[in-house]
């Protein structure tokens, strides 16, 4: 599992707002299960690092919860996003595409003379 | 938006939330019971599905601990456990603790009060629009350098200038109101049609003058003051428009003054009157260019300086001077800043009393400063165990910053609120006469520039407090904490600066004791300087007849009257009535002339009394040479007569005789024959130079208002309600006030109750300082003695008798002494000289006062050192040892 690369600082915030405007609400052992699903097994999430992250975007607004019952009958907290967190979520993809189109250029740029 | 809701979140966050902890726990056993659900679904058994589910968690305790950061803040959070951390220590330590609070609110409370106190008389004194554009413009010769403007040449100034943006004018009044229970005095005040826009004050009620009210004959209106309004009219809203009658005249109220609004020169005035009367008032003299009687005030205009506009001020008055030569020659002007003008008498002494308080301050501080020092030495241990139990050098100084804090924060507000009870107590202090001089007191508070710089004396108090012990700290930290904590040899640190500290405040002790012992020595020279007359036995009492139908002959009789009626009193042995009572002020002046030499223009303006006949009898004033008046010099038909103070005589008559002599109102031919020549009476403030004088008959030139002065065998105070009594039995309508023993009048004479109110306040931050300093000097003493105990014990082991112990432990005192008071003595005498304008009589390196001074610090420092070193001489060298 160690050789598999950690999640990126600022990242998470941006993979739990889209797994969640994708799946709907979901509670914070579905929105991990499904990043690591997602990231197709590649990414080591540290499930209890969700928490802290899921707290701070509640804090700001982005997302709001309440409790209700999984689909195995377990009582658990469901995160669903806030209309603030849809802008939020918008924002955010825009600013990440622009950063890692430019730093595609960069490194095909940097491919050719090597 | 967004960080700013996240971080409200989180500040509420910190206080605990027993729901918040108990969904995060919910929260979590959902999340590992879904895991351990899909873990044996997927094969594994119950105990590896649980295992797997909290190793992929990272920890139920860690995530917890992760949440909980992020749900408060972990810095405040920190900062409040130092913080109760903090007041554990000091509550383990009560002593210091009370010692060090009590220590720097009395410092505290000492310099905010008296700022206050500057805050209100010298920042803000002025209760105006733009306060800094208003100046007062005085007429000014040789012999009177702030004198009144006369009518005509106000009236000249206005119509010439061009410098200010207006010019007013404002003069005395005193009224007797008709109220239905007879007349009353009432203070009022004449003042030109824009002199409440000059200031920027609008009426509350009702309207302000119009320009052109104050020419002559315009008709009789009236401005209250807002306390006149409320005590004399219960405050109703209909008084505008109603009549009010004033010393047998009848005025229309106009308008009331806003609350806040006072003037200082005239702080109790009730009635605010047009200047539109020149011949109603001092026998229509104001009708003379010679008669200077107004006060200027002026608004400069817009980037005006007050050197401009003197400047433009003095061009004018010169040609004045060359129009009219008769009453103009000699006169310039001046022009001042009204603030200076308002709160001068007070402003020096507010300077030395914030001295003082800054001093004050300075040896709490420097106080509790070594006391953080004994404390971090004695707490090496503990700090040298605690790094060893890994707590970071930074997280120990964050505690000691935080002690800092914490003492800091505990001694700032309950020396603000001391400070909040002393202004009360203070301004409760200040007689209501000499306050309605000083109206600006009233607006005395904890505005928000007093409270900066309580938060300035705060903050520098928490860098000092909280550095202290963490400069010990980093200082000792080479150190080998844990044996150098040991025990045995006392800390360097301490040794190096500790004890060094007490010697500054030893010397500012001395320093806050020497200005004391001036200050006092002044008062008491200026009680007994010599003011030509003798002070008891004697009442006084003002005494205004109303002016209706009054000719000089009824006035003469009445007079008369009055002092028969008096002489018959039991107890009183002589009567005498003047214009203005000794110790008030040397300004009311009339240009006088020897008759029969030249007079080449120079003015020779002098003070003059009008006095009855008895009156140098009764106040025991010393005839030097010639007479008395006597009964018969009242009648104007006589040949005029005057009396001389030596001052004059020897001014104007150095060595001849001036008995027979003739002198005369400079520009009228009315010779007065020299009949007496007196001792030097202290007609101005006690703290003025004596100068030259004349007296001259009370009937030559009448007055309707006078001052009675009664010389009584029996106590003066028994006398006063007999002297109001008896002269309503003359009349009722006559109004009495102001009554009061000449020594009252001394005591609380304006120069007399500054000095004393200086000597005071410098007095009690004295005796403060001399406590802080010697509980300071005792500390020190004290804690070397902790220190070398082991010492000692071997010292005396070894055959040191008690005696030699003494003289090691007083040894290290008496030079920590002798130098606190070289020190202290150069620099009083330093700072005596700055304060010299506000000593009388003395001298700033008054010997006796120095030695005095030096002598009390020695003994109580020599005392607070004997204490120790007889603790140290009573060890009990075994024990000593043992305990070691």
């Amino acid at each position: 599992m160690s050789d598999k690369p950690e999640v990126l600082q600022g990242t998470l915030a941006l993979m739990v707002l889209k797994t969640i405007e994708a799946m709907g609400p979901l509670h914070g052992y579905g929105i991990a299960r499904r990043i690591e699903q997602t990231s197709g097994n590649l990414l080591s999430l540290n499930y209890g690092t969700l928490y802290p992250a899921l707290l701070k975007l509640e804090q700001e607004g982005s997302i709001a919860s309440e409790w209700g019952v999984s689909e195995n009958n377990r009582k658990a907290k469901f995160y669903r996003l806030t209309r603030a967190g849809r802008k939020q979520l918008d924002k955010e993809t825009r600013d990440w595409e622009q950063t890692t189109a430019i730093l595609a250029r960069f490194l095909a740029g940097s491919q050719g003379p090597a | 938006m967004k960080p700013l809701r996240a971080w409200m979140l989180r500040l509420a966050g910190m206080v605990p939330n027993a729901r918040r902890e108990r969904e995060l726990a919910d929260e979590i056993e959902g999340h590992l019971q879904m895991h351990i659900d899909d873990n044996v679904r997927s094969g594994m058994s119950p105990q590896q599905a649980r295992r797997e589910a909290i190793w992929k968690l990272g920890g139920v305790e860690s995530t917890v601990e992760a949440y909980r950061e992020r749900s408060t803040m972990p810095f405040l959070e920190n900062l409040l456990q130092d913080a109760r951390f903090a007041v554990r220590q000091l509550r383990k330590n009560p002593g210091f603790t009370a010692t060090a609070v009590l220590m720097l609110s009395l410092g505290m409370c000492a310099s905010v009060a008296i700022f206050a106190f500057v805050d209100a008389a010298l920042i803000k004194p002025l209760p105006y629009a733009n306060p800094r554009e208003l100046v007062a413009v005085f007429e000014t010769t040789a012999g009177c350098p702030l004198c009144n403007v006369s009518y005509l040449n106000f009236r000249d100034w206005k119509k010439n200038d061009k410098l200010f943006s207006s010019l007013d004018a404002w003069s005395y009044a005193n009224y007797l109101l008709r109220t239905p229970t007879g007349a009353q005095p009432a203070n009022g005040t004449r003042v030109s049609d824009g002199f409440f826009r000059t200031l920027g004050v609008t009426p509350i009620l009702g309207r302000d003058f119009y320009a052109g009210e104050d020419a002559p004959g315009a008709p009789h209106t009236v401005l209250l003051s807002f306390a006149a309004w409320q005590n004399r009219f219960g405050g109703r809203p209909d008084v505008v428009g109603q009549a009010v009658t004033l010393t047998e005249v009848s005025y229309t109220i106009v308008g009331v003054l806003p609350r806040e609004f006072h003037f200082a020169p005239r702080g109790s005035t009730e009635f605010w009157v047009p200047l539109n009367d020149p011949s109603a008032f001092y026998g229509g003299c104001e009708k003379r260019r010679g008669c200077h009687s107004l006060f200027g005030v002026a608004r400069l205009k817009d980037g005006i300086s007050i050197q401009t506009a003197l400047a433009g001020m003095k061009v004018i008055a010169e040609q004045l001077g060359q129009q009219y030569p008769d009453s103009n020659r000699g006169y310039s002007a001046d022009v001042l800043p009204l603030t200076k003008v308002v709160a001068g008498d007070i402003r020096p002494i507010l300077f030395v009393l914030l001295g003082g308080a800054g001093l004050l301050l300075l040896i709490a501080c420097v106080n509790i400063s070594s006391l953080l020092l004994v404390r971090s030495e004695s707490r090496q241990r503990e700090i040298a165990v605690r790094g060893a139990l890994g707590a970071s050098p930074s997280r120990l100084i964050r505690q000691f910053v935080t002690e800092g804090l914490v003492l800091v924060a505990a001694g700032s507000l309950l020396g603000l609120a001391l400070a909040s009870w002393t202004m009360h107590l203070l301004t409760a202090l200040i007689p209501a006469d000499k306050m309605n001089g000083m109206p600006f007191l009233n607006d005395l508070a904890l505005n928000f520039r007093v409270l900066a710089f309580a938060g300035m004396i705060t903050l520098l108090a928490a860098v000092l407090f909280s550095l202290t012990p963490a400069l010990h700290f980093s200082l000792s930290r080479s150190r080998e904490g844990l044996a150098e904590g040991s025990r045995g040899s006392a800390g360097k640190t301490w040794r190096r600066l500790g004890s060094k500290l007490v010697v500054v405040e030893l010397a500012t002790a001395v320093v806050l004791l020497v200005g004391a012992g001036l200050l006092g020595k002044s008062l008491y020279r200026l009680l007994h300087v010599d003011i030509g007359l003798q002070p008891d036995h004697l009442a006084t009492l003002q005494v205004t007849i109303p002016n209706t139908n009054l000719t000089n002959e009824r006035l003469i009789a009445l007079e008369r009257q009055i002092l028969n009626r008096i002489a018959s009193l039991p107890g009183v042995k002589s009567s005498g009535i003047t214009t203005s009572l000794p110790l008030s002020s040397w300004s009311i002046a009339s240009n006088i002339r020897v008759s029969g030499r030249p007079s080449n223009g120079e003015r020779n303006d002098v003070p003059e009394r009008a006095i009855s006949a008895g009156y140098l009898t009764a106040l025991g004033a010393k005839l030097i040479r010639g007479r008395y008046f006597t009964a018969a010099d009242d009648d104007p038909a006589k040949p005029r007569v005057v009396i001389l103070n030596e001052a004059f005589a020897r001014k104007y008559f150095p060595g001849e005789d001036a008995i027979g002599r003739q002198i005369e109102y400079e520009g009228s031919h009315n010779r007065m024959e020299i009949i007496g020549i007196v001792e030097d009476i202290k007609e101005g403030q006690l703290d003025t130079e004596n100068r030259a004088a004349i007296y001259v008959p009370f009937t030559q030139d009448w007055f309707a208002s006078f001052n009675l002065v009664v010389r009584t065998s029996q106590a003066e105070q028994s006398l006063m309600s007999a002297l109001a009594a008896t002269i309503h039995q003359i009349d009722p309508d006559i109004a009495t006030e102001a009554a009061a023993t000449m020594t009252s009048v001394l005591d609380n004479s304006q120069a007399a109750y500054l000095h004393r109110s200086s000597a005071w306040l410098v007095g009690g931050f004295a005796a403060l300082a001399l406590l802080l300093g010697v509980v300071g000097l005792y500390g020190v003493v004290a804690y070397s003695v902790s220190q070398r105990t082991r010492e000692v014990g071997i010292r005396m082991a070894l055959g040191a008798d008690r005696a030699s112990v003494y003289q090691l432990i007083l040894k290290e005192a008496g030079w920590l002494i002798a130098a606190g008071i070289v020190i202290g003595l150069a620099s009083s005498v330093a700072a005596a000289t700055l304060m010299r304008g506000l000593l009388f009589g003395v001298q700033a390196w008054d010997l006796p006062t120095l030695g005095a001074v030096a002598t009390v610090l020695a003994l109580a420092a020599l005392l607070a050192s004997y204490v120790p070193a007889r603790r140290a001489a009573s060890v009990n060298p075994v024990e000593a040892l043992r305990a070691e």
